[in-house]
């Protein structure tokens, strides 16, 4: 071994590489979950894929520094374009899958171009747009897209010509969270590398990391398209999985229901949005089974009370009285 | 033309009104407010929930209007927001966020989904012809009156802001928190101040407006967005900025919707993105400023 690898620098770097003894477990725990859980399965399902939107808006969130309103546009847009494959050209899944993510890429690389100047106000105000001009684009190609009513009659082939989508979602399921292992480990390695380093460097300070020569606009284009990707993979997923797209997907709550599940979970974490995405589906669950219609205001009230008693105070308890 | 020129006219005005006290809180303390459409929401609720109930006259609700929103928007300044005026603009996102759902399902609660119905008086509800043809200008009294207002309320901030000495304290504390309170000037009073008297504003925009824009509990979230240009295309360093982009949005939304209906708010957004790429401080940005 020579001296420059055994430097403690690169001995901290390969210890936040290495696996954690619980990882395994805890997606060995979840692939088993609609197993043990069948009747679960299709909310098992919608965790994963929200998990995997909350993954994509950390990479920007909490890996850059970048806060966006208009998350849902590539969501949508992955949904979108999945479904409409699905629908008029194949009904392969996979193939699909790779419809949605492509789409949101394209999209997610023009609209880098709006994040890169201004303040924090104007990148909320543009990435808000982008999201909206969306919504609009999607309510008023109604040919295309069935406008307000949604688009209908979206059927999926079996999974890898074998696995049939089955109404109790199991295999749906499963495939979401293969996607989101998949995707997991990708992102793993992506902000674990030099990549990863630069945008961190971004978030940190952006004026520094333009002085020591990190192209900082290039960078952001980078990350922004892969992290709109991903939220296309998941839109697709979900579409996919439920057989129909409708303007919801665009809506902005669920720009605003995203960020809180990071925000809950922890950001610049990558399992944050996973857990977050755990808590605030069953928080969602509860809360909407006892009142449907008001559920919206004790998530306002949840997140009123996180940010004035701070995260880090909330949840754990034991600091409460520490300075 | 005319009568769309004139009906956008109105529309900015209106906005303006609604949008200056964001422009003050976003600019001046940096701070993002999302909830301020919630403030509208409460002097539109105000304004409607009195007359049907209660008959009092619409000219004494606009008033109360503003000074129950502006109630609310000192203790909420006093109490929440405060507090909050150093965190990260992520948590003030969050926080703001979770106002505007809270006060959505609030409402929903106590008055219902449905949409209010505002029964005007009679004394504003014709309308005024004059000349003919494309030229034609048709004058709705009730937007004839919401411009009176506004532009009076307008010269007043104007005046307030650049020649009292509230005004001069207010933008010393804006541009510098330490000197000023070293100056002896108590930047707590004078923010907690302004802050509700921009929500009051904001209450009585929603109350001109509940009958032009329609009142339902989804109010402050759909419009938002336009609070939210209004104040980002405007700039926030004079009250001028968000006037003249106020008016450039509301005569391009009318214009937009009344000759291309097919594609909405598309047009707007569309604007706001190109502009915000073009100018990332807003149009109107005096040479200097922050």
């Amino acid at each position: 071994m020579t001296p420059a690898n055994s430097s403690p620098a690169a001995d901290s770097l390969l210890r936040v590489r290495r696996f954690r003894w619980w990882e395994p477990l805890f997606w060995l725990l979840a692939f088993v979950a609609p197993f043990a859980l069948p009747s679960h399965a299709l909310i098992i399902n919608e965790i994963a894929i929200v998990a995997l939107f909350a993954l994509s808006l950390d990479l920007i969130l909490g890996y850059t520094g970048i806060v966006s309103l208009g998350h849902a546009a590539f969501f949508g847009l992955g949904g979108y374009a999945a479904a409409l494959f699905a629908k008029h050209v194949m009904p392969d899944p996979l193939v699909g899958l790779a419809v949605g993510i492509a789409a949101a890429a394209v999209l997610g690389a023009l609209a880098s171009l709006t994040i890169m100047r201004g303040t924090d106000l104007t990148r909320l105000m543009v990435t808000l747009g982008v999201g909206l001009v969306m919504l609009e684009l999607a309510n008023k190609l109604d040919w295309l897209t069935g406008g307000a009513d949604g688009l209908q009659g979206v059927v999926m082939g079996p999974l890898l010509g074998r696995f049939d989508f089955d109404l109790y979602g199991r295999t749906a399921a499963w495939y979401s969270l293969t996607v989101l292992v998949v995707f997991f480990l990708i992102a793993r390695r992506i902000v674990q590398s030099p990549f990863g380093a630069t945008l961190k460097a971004i978030r940190d300070n952006r004026l520094r990391a333009m002085a020591i020569g990190i192209p900082v606009t290039v960078k952001l284009a980078q990350v922004y398209t892969l992290a709109a990707a991903l939220a296309g993979a998941a839109g697709a997923l979900l579409t996919q999985t439920t057989g129909f797209a409708s303007l919801d997907l665009f809506e902005f709550h669920r720009s605003a229901d995203v960020m809180l599940i990071l925000v809950i979970g922890g950001v610049g974490w990558l399992y944050g949005g996973i857990l977050g995405a755990i808590g605030f589906k069953l928080l969602q669950d509860v809360i909407s089974s006892v009142t449907p219609q008001y559920w919206t205001f004790w998530i306002g009230l949840f997140l009123v009370v996180l940010v004035l008693v701070g995260r880090e105070r909330l949840f754990r308890p034991w600091n409460w009285f520490r300075k | 033309m005319l009568t769309i020129l004139f009906d956008g006219v109105a529309y900015g005005m209106l906005l303006f009104i609604l949008a200056v006290g964001l422009a003050v809180t976003m600019g001046l303390m940096n701070f993002i407010n999302l909830a301020h459409g919630a403030f509208a929401m409460a002097g539109g609720y105000i304004t409607v929930l009195l007359m049907q109930r209660l008959n009092v006259p619409f000219l004494v609700c606009l008033p109360l209007a503003f000074l129950g929103s502006a109630l609310l928007g000192g203790v909420l300044e006093r109490t929440l927001y405060r507090p909050l005026y150093h965190k990260s603009h992520l948590d003030q996102v969050l926080f703001s966020i979770g106002l505007v759902f809270m006060a959505v399902a609030s409402v929903d609660y106590f008055v219902g989904s449905t949409q209010q119905i505002m029964q005007l008086p009679e004394w504003l509800k014709g309308r005024t012809e004059i000349g003919e043809g494309a030229l034609m200008l048709g004058m709705g009294h009730y937007r004839l009156f919401i411009i009176a207002v506004c532009a009076a309320l307008t010269v007043g901030l104007q005046y307030v802001l650049t020649k009292t000495r509230f005004g001069s304290r207010l933008r010393a504390s804006v541009d510098d928190q330490r000197v000023a309170a070293g100056m002896g000037i108590n930047v707590n009073i004078v923010f907690l101040s302004t802050f509700a008297f921009g929500s009051g504003l904001a209450g009585l925009g929603g109350a001109l407006g509940a009958e032009v824009l329609g009142l339902d509990p989804s109010f402050p979230l759909k419009f938002m967005i336009y609070f939210l240009i209004v104040v980002a295309v405007g700039g926030t360093s004079s009250i001028t900025g968000p006037l003249l982009a106020a008016l450039l949005l509301g005569i391009a939304d009318v214009a937009g919707k009344y000759y291309i209906p097919k594609l909405g708010a598309f047009i707007v957004y569309s604007l706001m993105i190109v502009i915000l790429i073009w100018r990332p401080q807003g149009l109107f940005v005096r040479k200097g400023g922050k």
